[in-house]
């Protein structure tokens, strides 16, 4: 990896309108990568598969039942039987999707059958796909930790140079533009997909998986500060799901960023390594 | 040379993980069921770890005590000797305990409140996701077990009850905890429940509480407990009621 870099750092910059390829990912990302895709697409449907089980999220150490921060379900409104989700105090109807959905609205469900695994309600199914990807998960973002570590690749390729950072707000207005990094640029993460990836991987997902472990009643017993600390058991869980909630949007993001910033060429590119650089505009025009 | 053995093992990884896929839209296969079975083990290993035999669950004050704890699984046992016994406020229950024992013994529950007892305000964690703080008053199993004395080959402890969730099979609740839980202080054989008698939808005259695990391994209507060496020949051979449905035995997550 880093002879590859240097290889590439002393090549000729790209300006004379030629497309150059350049190595990108190292193969511990590119294979830690994918086995992330796995783990995290099956973790979010068996997750969602388990929370429909009691699709309710409460605050503090026991469930209120009367009173959940979020829930979704059914109710009777003009005769007719609705799916509703209510958040903090707000009720919306989501018939269609959220407590009712599948052929004729007839699917009790509180997330829709084609969004979890399995997708018939058995949670001793879903917390079993959710437990063995779960571990899987741990593997590897292990692997990759310590590779990203003791490769320097975290400090490289994810923290934000200075000069990154001080041209954060001139990045803002290039991705609202829709206008990427072309050239010298692109060799390397922007720096808000730095800071994404940084957020996602040191913020969030961290909490998240302190969260999940704080739902074990043996890991309660274990670590007793672990449920005060994130505000109860009730609260924990409602914690991981909104983490899963922010990494079902990074992803959707993320995907949306490799469709728009050439879907051929990032899809290679994790997979081979090998990332083609488009020459800056010519100066003239 | 090692990079390459460790990228082909990297990539099997992968492969692995990739041909469960198609799995997931038909239903598990028994090989499937198998593979992430493993988990389990891992999680319980790792759980046995990290927990030593005396750590505790959290206990919580009176003030923390849920209004409103949720009666799971049964609530009405129509099995009609318990319906009977019921009746009679539960005087002629008695708790048998055997299989590999020295003792066998047949304890009322005046017997069980004269043992010395443990009273703990926990949480129960249900497997559905629910939590709800609750006190409760009870026999530590360990006494039981130490009157009637364990065999040496006694390896798990066995709970029959009176009730049965399936009504189409009649198949009784059960449940099944290995020594260490069975023997752990917070361990109790519950008959009261925030200072008062255990009701029946709460598992009267007798239920057990195993903190550190989910709600499901807390066999309620408690009629006759057993020591074992194995617990395969006992129903489906997987434990207990719910695991014999596909959940985990090792219930601590």
């Amino acid at each position: 990896m880093s002879t590859q870099l240097e290889q590439t750092s002393s090549a000729p910059a790209v300006s004379a309108g030629v497309p150059q390829l350049t190595y990108r990912h190292a193969v511990i990302v590119r294979v830690t990568h994918w086995v992330g895709v796995v783990c995290i697409a099956i973790l979010l449907m068996s997750g969602l598969q388990i929370f429909n089980a009691h699709p309710a999220l409460y605050l503090g150490q026991g469930s209120d039942f009367a009173h959940p921060a979020v829930s979704i379900g059914t109710e009777q409104k003009n005769g007719r039987e609705i799916g509703v989700t209510r958040i903090l105090g707000w009720t919306i109807d989501t018939t269609g999707f959220l407590g009712l959905s599948g052929k004729h609205d007839g699917d009790e469900h509180a997330f829709p059958a084609w969004l979890t695994l399995p997708s018939y309600q058995d949670l001793a199914g879903g917390r079993r796909w959710h437990f063995f990807f779960a571990w899987l998960l741990v593997f590897d973002g292990l692997i990759y930790l310590i590779w990203g570590i003791a490769s320097g690749h975290i400090w490289r390729d994810l923290i934000p140079s200075a000069r990154q950072t001080r041209h954060i707000g001139r990045s803002i207005l290039d991705h609202l533009r829709l206008r990427f990094p072309r050239g010298e640029e692109a060799r390397h993460y922007n720096v808000l997909q730095r800071l994404a990836y940084l957020i996602v991987l040191f913020a969030v997902v961290p909490l998240l998986i302190l969260a999940g472990l704080t739902m074990s009643p043996g890991l309660d017993a274990a670590f007793p500060w672990l449920a005060p600390l994130l505000g109860g058991r009730q609260s924990a869980r409602t914690i991981h799901f909104v983490c899963a909630f922010l990494i079902a949007a990074f992803v959707f993001v993320h995907v949306a960023m490799v469709l728009l910033t050439g879907v051929w060429n990032n899809i290679r590119s994790m997979i081979t390594g090998w990332y083609k650089i488009k020459p800056e505009p010519a100066a003239d025009g | 040379m090692v990079k390459t053995l460790n990228r082909r093992k990297m990539l099997a990884g992968v492969a692995g993980s990739l041909t469960v896929l198609p799995l997931a839209g038909c239903g598990e296969s028994q090989g499937m069921r198998n593979v992430l079975d493993r988990a389990e083990s891992l999680t319980q290993y790792a759980q046995r770890l990290l927990l030593s035999r005396h750590s505790l669950a959290p206990e919580f004050t009176e003030a923390d005590i849920s209004p409103d704890f949720r009666a799971n699984g049964s609530t009405d046992p129509d099995d009609p000797a318990y319906v009977s016994l019921a009746q009679s406020g539960f005087k002629d229950w008695r708790l048998e305990t055997g299989g590999l024992v020295n003792t066998p013994l047949s304890l009322s529950l005046g017997d069980l409140r004269a043992m010395p007892s443990r009273t703990q305000i926990t949480r129960h964690d249900c497997v559905e996701g629910w939590s709800c703080i609750g006190k409760w008053k009870g026999v530590p199993l360990s006494e039981v077990l130490q009157r009637a004395g364990l065999k040496p080959d006694a390896k798990y402890i066995v709970f029959y009850c009176a009730d049965s969730l399936d009504e189409e099979n009649g198949d009784k609740y059960y449940e099944s905890i290995g020594l260490s839980d069975a023997y752990h202080p917070q361990t109790i054989l519950a008959y009261d429940m925030n200072g008062a008698p255990l009701t029946v939808p709460y598992g009267a005259p007798l239920r057990l509480r195993v903190e550190r695990q989910l709600g499901y391994k807390m066999a309620k209507y408690i009629m006759r407990i057993e020591a074992v060496s194995s617990f395969r020949r006992i129903a489906e051979g997987r434990g207990g009621y719910w695991e014999d449905r596909g959940y985990e035995w090792y219930a601590g997550i």
